[in-house]
């Protein structure tokens, strides 16, 4: 018992020293960032490629699905209420304030995050990061901040491609499967959306970016290197990603609420 | 040399996809109007109560939104609810002598406020007020009355 204790203790001052260690880590990011992006502009499109752009598939079709469901669902509850025509506002709400920004955050996480990791802790195994410190060359400048800056670029966008293709699905089901009458969906839509509720999730998404890549450039940077301390880097990517998104997630909608 | 184009090709695809979309979520799913209509005149009315009217509520006439609420106020000496209008500009040429009632949209639905048109030449202008003016209908109100009512007979 006494043992089980002093583990659970060690492993709250652990987490306390991670986050520590990471805001350490955002701060010499942060001090790099003008000058990569000033000077080496390439690097960071060619981020933006791999972490946007590559994950445009699973985004759009992840979105379509939640809209359709959303519309599906959003149908069959509101119908209780005999208020189904409304399932336009209900699910555009949902979809613009949480779904959409949290989803992505989700899916990014999973899809650019643990390539980010793997491939910096890679880079970190087979002494590519130690080389580039011997050339006087500060990896941190040129490996870890275009990766940072690229996913804090992609998240908004890809939230925006998110929410749009997601409206879509849910007009889509709404519309024409459901009998819904489309000028009815989007007039409701569109009296009960304010540019506010866009505009939250947006700023959500840019947060999430932020933490989602940090998270990954700092798993990646600081795995113990070696073929399993990658994987493990990974695997604590998405986990540490997931938490932190959905805790961010709760703090930001109850501060704008 | 191929490859890199096909990358800033991709990127840039990407790039203006999410621009496109932020335009399509801004312009076309939000009532951005009434950001955009800042401007307008102010006009007062008095109400003994406004039930549930909220700020930014629609002001309408004929059923078409002429304004929004822009200010909700109590008059503490006469300890009535004052409400200020904003009304869109292009609608200059409203009577002076209009009233001004809080009205339900559907049975639970959002209050807003109706304009009934008067017969004076002069029209309302910025600063002025309303003076016919009908409160909001509370509905627990209305119960009571009528249960006061069942029991006198």
């Amino acid at each position: 018992m006494n043992n089980f204790l002093k583990d659970f203790i060690c492993s709250i001052i652990l987490a306390i020293k991670k986050v520590g260690a990471s805001t350490i880590f955002l701060i010499k990011i942060s001090s790099c960032l003008p000058r990569i992006i000033y000077t080496r502009p390439e690097l960071v499109i060619k981020q933006i490629y791999n972490v946007g752009a590559l994950s445009l598939v699973i985004i759009m079709v992840s979105a379509f699905f939640v809209g359709m469901v959303l519309g599906l669902q959003g149908y069959d509850s509101l119908a209780r209420f005999d208020a189904e025509t409304s399932v336009g506002a209900v699910s555009a709400l949902g979809l613009f304030k949480e779904l959409g920004p949290v989803v992505t955050a989700l899916l990014f996480s999973g899809r650019a995050g643990t390539a980010i990791a793997s491939e910096i802790g890679l880079m970190k195994t087979t002494d590519q990061l130690s080389a580039m410190e011997m050339m006087a060359v500060n990896p941190i400048e040129y490996v870890i901040a275009p990766r940072f800056i690229g996913g804090i670029i992609s998240m908004p966008l890809l939230t925006a491609i998110f929410n749009a293709i997601g409206i879509t699905g849910t007009c889509i089901v709404a519309v024409n499967l459901m009998g819904v009458d489309s000028g009815v969906f989007w007039s409701q839509l569109i009296s009960n959306v304010d540019l506010a509720d866009v505009t939250e999730g947006i700023i959500k998404s840019i947060i999430f970016g932020v933490a989602a890549s940090l998270i990954a450039v700092f798993e990646g940077y600081n795995c113990s290197p070696s073929a399993e301390g990658v994987g493990l880097a990974t695997t604590r990517t998405v986990v540490s990603s997931a938490v932190t998104v959905l805790i961010l997630d709760y703090l930001i909608t109850s501060a704008i609420i | 040399m191929k490859k890199i184009k096909s990358v800033e090709l991709e990127t840039g695809l990407f790039i203006l996809l999410g621009f496109a979309a932020i335009f399509f979520l801004t312009t076309q799913t939000t009532n951005i109007e009434s950001y955009l209509s800042d401007d307008g005149y102010d006009v007062t009315a008095r109400f003994e109560d406004i039930g549930g009217l909220n700020i930014r509520a629609p002001v309408t006439m004929a059923g078409v939104t002429i304004g929004r609420v822009e200010q909700i106020l109590l008059d503490p000496e006469r300890l009535e609810a004052v409400v200020v209008l904003k009304i869109n500009p292009e609608y200059h040429q409203i009577p002076l002598d209009s009233d001004a009632s809080i009205l339900t949209s559907g049975l639970l639905g959002g209050q807003y406020i109706g304009i009934n048109p008067g017969g004076s030449f002069d029209s309302l202008v910025e600063g002025s007020e309303i003076e016919f003016t009908q409160s909001a209908i509370v509905l627990e109100d209305l119960i009571g009355k009528y249960l006061l009512s069942v029991g006198d007979e």
